[in-house]
């Protein structure tokens, strides 16, 4: 009887560690794959306000969302012509996003600036800027880097950044309690 | 606590986020809290009516005292216990 209790209570904190384990943590994992400019504003507020909930949050850009970190003043060199392409035709930094609606040739997009500074709504650049404050971290998918032709010398200086791929957004993700893909 | 009891506190902070929109005034509540003490109340004054409920909310997860909150033409005057 007593052995048995105690093979039990054995199973139990085994069973107990592996859930300890697998429990998610206080963090938050969004995928920006949009480079819209409503739709990262979106993302932006919801990093930074997390982060004034204590959550950790990783932010892991990707395809068209890469576009907003690059530097509008960086223009490296050696670029192939189809890079050089890619690199003219997508927004150089986030200055530089369109609206996903209601662009009508950027009128749209530079009225809705206008209303966000009357409103005191904290800009794109703000915001990126809170995040850094914040602690927010920041991952490039190294693929899309690559594949749109984007050096990382026209990159952001932003104080937690890195060049990653899918793996690492995979384990943090399942570490998260929220992911999101925007 | 009533608006009374409240009206009666001597916030030892007060955050003033009047005229910012969210998320403002929630990270300025993150900044001013390390500079409080456990214990002290807190005050965040906010015309951001999103304030209102993210506020009691980020108590709870911080595990601080909500203590309740003044409305007063339009500015929201927030208190809480650390």
């Amino acid at each position: 009887m007593a052995n048995e209790l105690e093979a039990q209570v054995q199973l139990l904190e085994a069973q107990l560690k592996k859930l300890q384990k697998n429990q998610p943590k206080d963090q938050l994992s969004i995928i920006v794959f949009s480079g819209d400019l409503d739709k990262v504003l979106a993302a932006m507020i919801i990093a930074t306000g997390a982060r004034a909930m204590d959550m950790e949050v990783k932010m892991f850009f990707t395809f068209w969302g890469t576009a907003m970190l690059r530097d509008k003043n960086k223009s490296p060199k050696g670029k192939d012509f189809m890079s050089k392409m890619f690199g003219f035709m997508l927004p150089k930094g986030s200055t530089k996003l369109k609206l996903s609606k209601l662009n009508m040739c950027g009128m749209g997009t530079a009225m809705l600036k206008d209303l966000m500074k009357k409103k005191n709504v904290a800009s794109l650049e703000d915001l990126i800027a809170t995040a850094a404050e914040f602690g927010v971290e920041i991952c490039i998918c190294e693929m899309s880097m690559n594949l749109m032709g984007f050096k990382k010398e026209e990159m952001i200086d932003y104080p937690n950044l890195s060049y990653v791929g899918v793996g690492t957004y995979l384990s943090d993700a399942d570490e998260s309690k929220i992911q999101l893909f925007i | 606590m009533t608006t009374e009891e409240l009206k009666a506190l001597k916030s030892d902070k007060v955050v003033d986020a009047r005229s910012m929109a969210c998320p403002g005034p929630l990270l300025a509540a993150k900044k001013a809290i390390g500079d409080v003490d456990e214990g002290q109340i807190m005050e965040i004054l906010s015309s951001d009516e999103g304030t209102k409920s993210d506020i009691p909310k980020w108590c709870r997860k911080q595990e601080f005292e909500y203590l309740g909150s003044i409305d007063e033409d339009g500015i929201y005057r927030l208190f809480l216990k650390k």
